[in-house]
C-alpha cells in the first residue's frame, strides 16, 4: 500500500496553487489535511498526475467572526476548530460536531475545508453546513464565487467545485440567543463515520420554536436537510408529540442505502431515533438546562 | 519444592523496556545488507481460471530484480501436505486457477516496495471467471461449482462419530432442544501484519527464512518438502519480537515458501511485509460454521446426550493445521458437563473465501457458543434458572482426573466452586432482581452465563481424527502424538544463569515467566537470570510440536525450565557432596546455595560451586561431567494418538472458566451495552498474575469482537467487503468493557509447577456469554441469538420481526 | 515535481537531513532513512494508530503524511519520549499496569496518550477511552492501558503542583 508516483508542489501562496491547477487541467488534486486523500493514494484508488499541497499556504488558516458569521479558512485544522474558544462560544454545534470527526490525531492534520470538499455523505461537517445553510467560498481563475451548502454537495463525494477551483473559506451563521444545539450520531465504534448522524440547532421564543435547523448524515449520497421535520417543529411547537412527529417526518424523508453495517430500513429508523434525541437535547440546551 | 519468591507475583515484565522505548526488533526492523523488497499481485476474482500471465513489462520496469509467477511455483515447488484424504493441491501461489479473492498470483522483487507495487500494475493476467460459492451448505450440495476438480467435491473431510448411546438417550429424553447456529468468519488481525525475509546461499545450499511465524514447527517439514529442500538446509529464524498473532501467524507459512522461492530464484535477499489490505483479504481467519444441534435432557435438567452436525468453511484450500477447528476440542466436546453420549457429524467444506487456520480459542469459541446457548434454551424450555441447570450437570471435584467420553483427561478442577464464585462475584441473585425491575419498566436487561473447559497444550495427535480409524489402523500409517518443549539452562563461572529456548512469543512475556521460574528454582534474584528466546532451527533444540500456540507455554515451557533447573541443582548437590564429604541425601539446594538439610555449615554458594566446576575441571570426581549446562525436554505421557474408537486426549491440561455478564439492549437503536462482566478462571498455579490477567482481558475482547463487531463479509460473488480497518471493525478502548477477573487454583497434577494454559481463555467464552445475555434480555420478545455477530442492524431487525409477531 | 527532495527536520530534538521522493510516506522515511524503527506500521490508512508520532507537538498519523510535508517540522517519536535515560511517566505506568503485551501498538498508544495529557491534564475515564480509541490494540483488551494513563496523568499533575 504505497502511493503511485506523482508530481508534487507545495506553494506558499494561493495564486501559484491556482495557476498549477489550471496547468494540470483537472489531473491534479489538492492535498489539504490528507486524512482521506493519503489513504486513498496508499490504496492506489486515486492516481492524480500531481498533488498541490496547500498546507503551506498560511493565509488559508484562520477562524474569525465577521458580519454575524463565523469564517474559517479552508485549511484550518479540525483540531484548531475543536479548541477554538470562539467556535465553542459562538457556534457550539460546530465544536460538538468536530469532536466526532475521526480522532484527535486525525484532526491534527485534517482540515475543515478538506472534509467538506471530500464530501463523504456520512461525515459530520457536511451535515452541519447543510443544517445551517453554510457558505463555501471557491476561488478559481475568474475570481471567487460563494456557494450555498445545498448547491455545493451534488452527489456521492461530488461537489460543485470546478477542477480549477480551490475552496478557500467556509462560513456559518453564528448561533443567536435562546438557541440550543446537538449532534447525535450512531456509529458502531468510537470515531467511525456515523451510520447515521443528525445535526440540530433549535431556537426558541418562549414555548414556540422560532427556527429549527436539522440535517442528517449517512442517509443518502449527500447530507440531507430535514425540512419537513423543521416545518413540523416551527408550526406545531415543541411538545413531545410534535418532536416525535418531526422525527417521524425526518425518517420519511430519507432514502438511505444498505451496506455492510446497516440496512436501509435500520438507517431510516435510526434517523427517527436520532432526530428525536437531537431535538430534545438541543431544546434542553436552548432552555438553559445543562445537558 | 523450591521457595516461591517470584512465582505467583505480578513481576513487571523484562520485555517491556525495549518495547516502551522503540527498541523492539520486529521482522520489519531486522537489518539486512542489500535488501530487496517484494510485492504480491492478487486475484481480483473469487474463482477463475488463469489463462495466461504476461510479466515481461514488469520485468523491465525500473528497479525490478525479478518476477515469480504460478508457472515457477508449479515447476519448482510441491503442494503442501495436509491432514485429510481429499487430493487438494495447495501451492504457495495460484497455479492455473484462483480460488479466493486476494490469492497470490505473482511476486515482484524490486529495489523498494514502491517500485515493486508499480511493477505489479504492469503484469497482465488473463482470467476466465467461474461461478463462485461461498456458503458452506451450498458448497456441500452436489450441484455446487467445484473448486478442486481432482477432489470432485468441495467436502474436504467428513467424520461421523458416536460415543456412548446417544440414540437411546434421545429416545428416553423428556425434552429435546434443537437449534441451528451460525458462527462468523473473523480474525484476531494482529496489528503487526505478516512479514517474511529470505536469503539463499548457493554454496551451502542453505535457505534462510526469517518470519514472524509462531509455529507449530511441524510446518518446517512441510515447507522443506514443498521447496524440495532437505530439512537441514532450511533454516527458520523468528525475530525477537512478534507484534501479536493469536493463532493467525501460523498460517504465514505459504508466504515463507513463496519468499523462499523468490530468494532462490532471484539470488537476492528479499523481504515482504504484508499490508493491511492483503492481510484482511488473504491472510487467515477462523472458520465460519453452520451447526445443527440437539440436546436431550430429563425434566429435572439432567443432560443426557448431545447431537451435532456442522460444516466448517475452510475457504479456498484446506490448509494445515485445518481441519483443526473441527477436531481440536475433541477431548472437551462435552464441556464441563457429565454427558456420556454424543453423536457428531463433522464436515469440512471448501468455498471461495480466504483459507482459514487457528484463531484464538481455535474451535472452542464455536463449541461453547453452541453448547452454552443450548443449555440456556433448555433452561427456558424447562422453566428453570439457567444457573441451576448448569449446577446439576457439572463434573464434580471428586471425579478428577476425569475421562470424557471422547477421550479427554481433565486433570484437575473444582467446577462447582468456580461457578459459584462467579455467581457470587457478579451478584447473580441481585442481577436477577434488577432484571425483574427493569423488565417492569419495559427495559431490555439480560443476564448471561457461560462455562467452559479451557484446553491447553494441544496433543499433535488430535488432527489425525480427521482420518477414518480404518485408515489410521493400516500398516505403515505413522501415528502422531506429542507436545514437547526443550529448554537449556547454563550457569556461568560466576554463578549467573542463562536460559535458552526457542519459543516464539507474541507478547506473552515468556522471558519474564522463565526468569521467575528459574530464579525461584535456584533461589536467586531475577537479575541473576538472563533468558534468550529467539527461535532459530539451526541452533535451538526443537521438535515438530515447538512453537507458541494452544496456550502451551506456562505449562510445557515452564515445566521444561523447572526440570532443567532441577537437573543442574542435582549436579551441584552431587559435587558439593564430593567436596564436603557429606552424603548427597543430607544436602539440599536452597536459597542459592547447597547446604546441609539439617541447617548450619558448610554452605556452598552457587557462585562458589560454579567457579569450582568451571575453573578446575580436572578436579571433578568421576561421574560428574565438566560444564554446567542442562537441557530438559518436557513432554506429556498422556498425549497419545487417537484410539480405534476415535477417543483422544486432545490437550494436556484443562482449565475452567465461568463467566457472568449483564447487558442492556437499547430498544431504540438495538445497541448492546455491557453493564457487568465477571470472569472466573481456574488455570492451576498462576506464575504471573499480571500476565495472566492480560491474557484473559485480551482474549475476552477477541471473543467480544467476534460476537459484536467483527466479520469478514463476502458478497454472493465472493468479493470480500471489508478489506480495510474502516470496514473490519476492531473494538477500540471505547468499546472495551470492564472485566472483573478472579482466579481459583487447582494445580495440574501433570506439570511440576501445577500450571495450566490460559492464553486463549475468555476468547472461547465471550461469544457464548454475550449471546446468552442478549437472548436473556430479549426473552420477553422470544428472541434467541443463534447467529453472530450481533450487529445493531441485525438485532434491530430481529426485534422488529418479533414485535410484529406479538403486538 | 516527482524527483526526490531534500528534507531537513528536527526529530527528537536533533536536526536530521535526507532526501526522499515526494510519494514517500513519512513513516517509511522515519524508519528507512532515519533508522527510527520504533514507529510502527499497522494499516497505512489512518485507522490503527500504530504510526502515530508528534508533529510540532501534536499527535498525527505518520502514514497519512508525506515525508516532504515534514520538511522544517519538529517531530517526536517513541525513541524521544524518555529523557536522559529516564522513562516518561507514561512509559513507567504502562509497565506497571501491563499496558503492553506484544508492544506493537505501544509507540502509537504512548504518543496518543501524551497528546491527550497535553490538551487535557485531568481526563476522566470516558475521555481517556475516547482518546485512546484512536489506536487499536489487539493484545491487552485496553484496560491496563487505561489504568496506566490514569496513573501517569495523576503523577504528572502531582509533579507540576510540587
Ligand atoms: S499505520 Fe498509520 S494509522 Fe495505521
Ligand atoms: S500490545 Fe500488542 S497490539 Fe497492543
Amino acid at each position: 500500500m504505497k502511493p503511485p508516483a506523482f508530481e508534487y508542489h507545495d506553494p506558499v501562496e494561493l495564486e501559484p496553487a491556482l495557476e498549477l491547477l489550471r496547468r494540470y487541467q483537472g489531473e491534479a488534486k489538492i492535498l489539504a489535511g490528507g486524512q482521506s486523500l493519503l489513504a486513498l493514494l496508499n490504496f492506489r484508488l486515486t492516481r492524480p498526475v500531481a498533488l498541490i499541497d496547500v498546507n503551506r499556504i498560511r493565509r488559508l488558516s484562520y477562524i474569525k467572526e465577521q458580519d454575524g458569521r463565523l469564517c474559517l479558512g479552508a485549511v484550518t485544522r479540525q483540531r484548531a476548530v475543536e479548541f477554538s474558544p470562539l467556535v465553542r462560544e459562538k457556534l457550539p454545534l460546530l465544536a460538538e460536531a468536530t469532536r466526532l470527526v475521526g480522532h484527535l490525531p486525525t484532526r491534527t492534520r485534517g482540515t475543515i475545508g478538506g472534509s467538506l470538499a471530500h464530501a463523504d455523505p456520512a461525515a459530520e461537517y457536511p451535515a452541519v453546513f447543510s443544517a445551517l445553510d453554510g457558505e463555501l467560498v471557491a476561488r478559481g481563475p475568474n475570481g471567487e464565487r460563494v456557494l450555498g451548502a445545498r448547491e455545493f454537495f451534488q452527489g456521492l463525494m461530488t461537489t460543485a467545485l470546478a477542477p480549477d477551483e480551490v475552496l478557500v473559506e467556509v462560513r456559518l451563521p453564528l448561533m443567536t440567543a435562546q438557541c440550543g444545539w446537538a449532534f447525535e450520531e450512531f456509529s458502531r465504534r468510537q470515531g467511525d463515520f456515523a451510520i447515521v448522524g443528525v445535526a440540530a440547532q433549535v431556537c426558541v421564543v418562549g414555548e414556540r420554536c422560532k427556527t429549527a435547523r436539522l440535517a442528517a448524515a449517512g442517509v443518502g449520497p449527500t447530507p440531507l436537510r430535514l425540512e419537513r421535520a423543521e416545518q413540523t417543529l416551527e408550526q406545531d411547537g415543541l411538545s413531545e408529540r410534535s418532536i416525535a412527529e418531526a422525527a417521524a417526518r425526518a425518517a420519511e424523508q430519507t432514502e438511505p442505502p444498505s451496506d455492510l453495517h446497516a440496512t436501509a430500513q435500520y438507517r431510516r429508523h435510526l434517523t427517527r431515533v436520532l432526530t428525536q434525541r437531537a431535538i430534545s437535547r438541543a431544546l434542553a440546551r436552548a432552555r438553559g438546562e445543562r445537558r | 519444592m523450591a521457595a516461591q519468591r517470584f512465582i505467583g507475583r505480578p513481576v513487571k515484565r523484562i520485555e517491556d523496556l525495549p518495547l516502551l522505548t522503540g527498541r523492539g526488533v520486529f521482522i520489519a526492523d531486522l537489518p539486512f545488507a542489500n535488501l530487496r523488497h517484494a510485492a504480491i499481485l492478487r486475484a481480483p476474482y473469487a474463482h477463475a481460471r488463469i489463462l495466461g500471465i504476461n510479466a515481461s513489462r514488469a520485468r523491465g520496469a525500473p528497479g525490478v530484480v525479478g518476477v515469480i509467477t504460478g508457472n515457477d511455483v508449479a515447476r519448482l515447488t510441491r503442494p503442501f501436505a495436509v491432514g485429510v484424504r481429499a487430493p487438494v493441491k495447495y501451492y504457495c501461489m495460484a497455479t492455473g486457477k484462483v480460488r479466493f479473492v486476494g490469492e497470490p498470483v505473482a511476486v515482484v522483487v524490486a529495489d523498494d516496495r514502491y517500485l515493486a507495487e508499480d511493477a505489479l500494475e504492469l503484469i497482465e493476467v488473463e482470467y476466465e471467471p467461474l461461478p463462485a460459492v461461498i456458503d458452506p451448505e451450498r458448497a456441500a450440495a452436489p450441484d455446487a461449482p467445484v473448486l478442486h476438480e481432482e477432489a470432485g467435491t468441495n467436502v474436504a473431510c467428513r467424520r461421523k462419530m458416536t460415543y456412548g448411546d446417544p440414540q437411546r438417550c434421545f429416545e428416553d429424553a423428556d425434552v429435546v432442544v434443537k437449534a441451528q447456529f451460525k458462527f462468523p468468519k473473523y480474525s484476531s488481525t494482529p496489528i503487526e501484519t505478516y512479514g517474511v525475509a529470505a536469503s539463499y546461499e548457493p554454496g551451502s545450499g542453505v535457505l534462510t527464512i526469517w518470519a514472524n511465524f509462531m509455529g507449530p514447527f511441524i510446518l518446517h517439514s512441510l515447507l522443506a518438502r514443498s521447496l524440495n529442500l532437505a530439512e537441514n538446509r532450511l533454516r527458520l529464524i523468528v525475530p525477537p519480537d512478534i507484534g501479536g498473532s493469536y493463532g493467525i501467524k501460523t498460517s504465514i507459512f505459504p508466504y515463507m515458501a513463496l519468499l523462499g522461492l523468490a530468494a532462490m530464484e532471484t539470488g537476492v535477499t528479499v523481504r515482504w511485509i504484508e499490508d493491511r489490505r492483503e492481510h484482511l483479504l488473504a491472510a487467515s481467519s477462523g472458520t465460519d460454521r453452520v451447526a445443527y444441534r440437539e440436546l436431550a435432557a430429563r425434566k429435572d435438567g439432567t443432560l443426557l446426550a448431545m447431537r451435532a452436525r456442522w460444516l466448517d468453511n475452510v475457504g479456498g484450500y484446506i490448509r494445515s493445521p485445518e481441519p483443526g477447528c473441527a477436531f481440536r476440542p475433541i477431548g472437551n466436546w462435552v464441556g464441563p458437563y457429565r454427558v456420556q453420549s454424543l453423536d457428531i457429524d463433522a464436515g469440512v467444506v471448501m468455498t471461495n473465501k480466504c483459507p482459514t487456520g487457528p484463531n484464538r480459542g481455535y474451535g472452542c469459541g464455536h463449541l461453547y457458543f453452541e453448547i452454552e446457548r443450548m443449555v440456556d434454551m433448555l433452561a427456558d424450555k424447562l422453566g428453570m434458572d439457567p444457573a441451576e441447570v448448569r449446577r446439576r450437570n457439572l463434573i464434580q471435584p471428586s471425579q478428577f482426573p476425569y475421562r470424557t467420553p471422547t477421550g479427554g483427561l481433565y486433570d484437575s478442577g473444582d467446577y462447582p466452586a468456580a461457578f459459584e464464585r462467579a455467581l457470587k462475584t457478579a451478584d447473580y441473585a441481585g442481577l436477577r432482581r434488577e432484571q425483574v425491575q427493569a423488565r417492569a419498566q419495559g427495559r431490555l436487561f439480560g443476564v448471561g452465563l457461560a462455562l467452559a473447559v479451557d484446553p491447553s497444550v494441544s496433543n499433535m495427535g488430535y488432527i489425525s481424527v480427521a482420518l477414518d480409524p480404518e485408515i489410521r489402523g493400516r500398516p505403515g500409517y505413522l501415528p502422531k502424538s506429542g507436545a514437547t518443549e526443550a529448554i537449556t539452562i547454563r550457569i556461568d563461572p560466576l554463578g549467573k544463569i542463562s536460559v535458552i529456548l526457542g519459543s516464539t512469543p507474541q507478547g506473552q512475556g515468556h522471558r519474564t515467566i522463565l526468569a521467575q521460574v528459574v530464579a525461584d528454582e535456584f533461589g536467586v534474584e531475577l537479575d541473576d537470570v538472563t533468558v534468550t528466546d529467539e527461535m532459530d532451527t539451526f541452533t535451538r533444540l526443537w521438535s515438530v510440536s515447538s512453537g507458541s500456540y494452544s496456550s502451551r507455554f506456562a505449562t510445557v515451557g515452564a515445566s521444561a525450565a523447572a526440570v532443567a533447573a532441577r537437573k543442574l541443582k542435582a549436579k551441584l548437590v552431587k559435587h558439593a557432596s564430593y567436596l564436603t564429604e557429606i552424603p548427597e541425601q543430607a544436602l539440599e539446594f536452597a536459597d542459592g546455595q547447597v547446604r546441609p538439610r539439617a541447617g548450619g555449615q558448610p554452605a556452598l554458594s552457587l557462585k562458589e560451586l560454579a567457579g569450582r566446576v568451571h575453573w578446575n575441571a580436572a578436579a571433578l570426581p568421576e561421574g560428574i561431567e565438566p560444564g554446567l549446562e542442562a537441557t530438559a525436554v518436557f513432554g506429556f505421557p498422556e498425549a497419545k494418538s487417537p484410539d480405534a474408537l476415535d477417543r483422544v486426549n486432545s490437550s494436556n491440561t484443562y482449565g475452567f472458566i465461568a463467566e457472568v455478564m449483564a447487558v442492556e439492549v437499547d430498544p431504540e437503536t438495538a445497541a448492546v451495552k455491557i453493564l457487568r462482566y465477571v470472569s472466573v478462571h481456574d488455570a492451576g498455579t498462576i506464575i504471573n498474575p499480571l500476565i495472566a490477567d492480560g491474557q484473559i482481558l485480551g482474549g475476552a475482547l477477541h471473543g467480544l469482537g467476534g460476537a459484536l463487531y467483527e466479520e469478514l463479509v463476502y458478497d454472493e460473488d465472493g468479493q470480500q467487503l471489508c478489506a480495510s480497518f474502516m470496514d473490519y471493525l476492531v473494538p477500540t478502548a471505547a468499546e472495551a468493557p470492564q472485566l472483573q477477573i478472579e482466579h481459583l487454583a487447582s494445580p495440574s497434577p501433570f506439570t511440576p509447577l501445577g500450571a495450566k494454559g490460559l492464553g486463549e481463555a475468555s476468547s472461547m467464552t465471550a461469544p457464548a456469554v454475550v449471546a446468552n445475555a442478549v437472548s436473556d434480555a430479549l426473552r420477553p420478545l422470544g428472541i434467541e441469538i443463534t447467529e453472530l455477530p450481533i450487529t445493531p442492524s441485525r438485532l434491530w431487525h430481529l426485534i422488529e420481526k418479533a414485535r410484529m409477531r406479538k403486538p | 515535481m516527482s524527483e526526490s527532495r531534500r528534507i531537513r527536520l528536527k526529530v527528537n530534538c536533533e536536526w536530521r537531513e535526507s532526501r526522499a521522493a515526494p510519494r514517500k510516506l513519512l513513516v517509511d522515511f522515519l524508519r528507512e532513512d532515519l533508522g527510527l524503527t520504533g514507529t510502527h506500521v499497522g494499516c497505512e490508512h489512518g485507522i490503527c494508530g500504530a504510526c502515530t508520532i508528534l508533529v510540532n507537538g501534536e499527535a498525527a498519523r505518520s502514514c497519512l503524511m508525506l515525508a516532504v510535508q515534514a520538511d522544517g517540522a519538529e517531530l517526536t517519536t517513541v525513541e524521544g519520549l524518555a529523557a536522559h535515560g529516564k522513562l516518561h511517566p507514561l512509559q513507567e505506568a504502562f509497565r506497571e499496569h501491563h499496558g503492553l503485551q506484544c508492544g506493537f501498538c505501544t509507540p502509537g498508544m504512548l504518543l496518543t496518550a501524551y497528546d491527550l495529557l497535553c490538551v487535557n491534564p485531568a481526563p476522566d475515564e470516558e475521555e481517556i477511552r475516547a482518546a485512546l480509541s484512536a489506536v487499536l490494540c489487539r493484545c491487552t483488551g485496553y484496560l491496563g492501558i487505561i489504568e496506566a494513563v490514569k496513573t501517569a496523568a495523576r503523577r504528572l499533575r502531582e509533579a507540576i503542583s510540587k
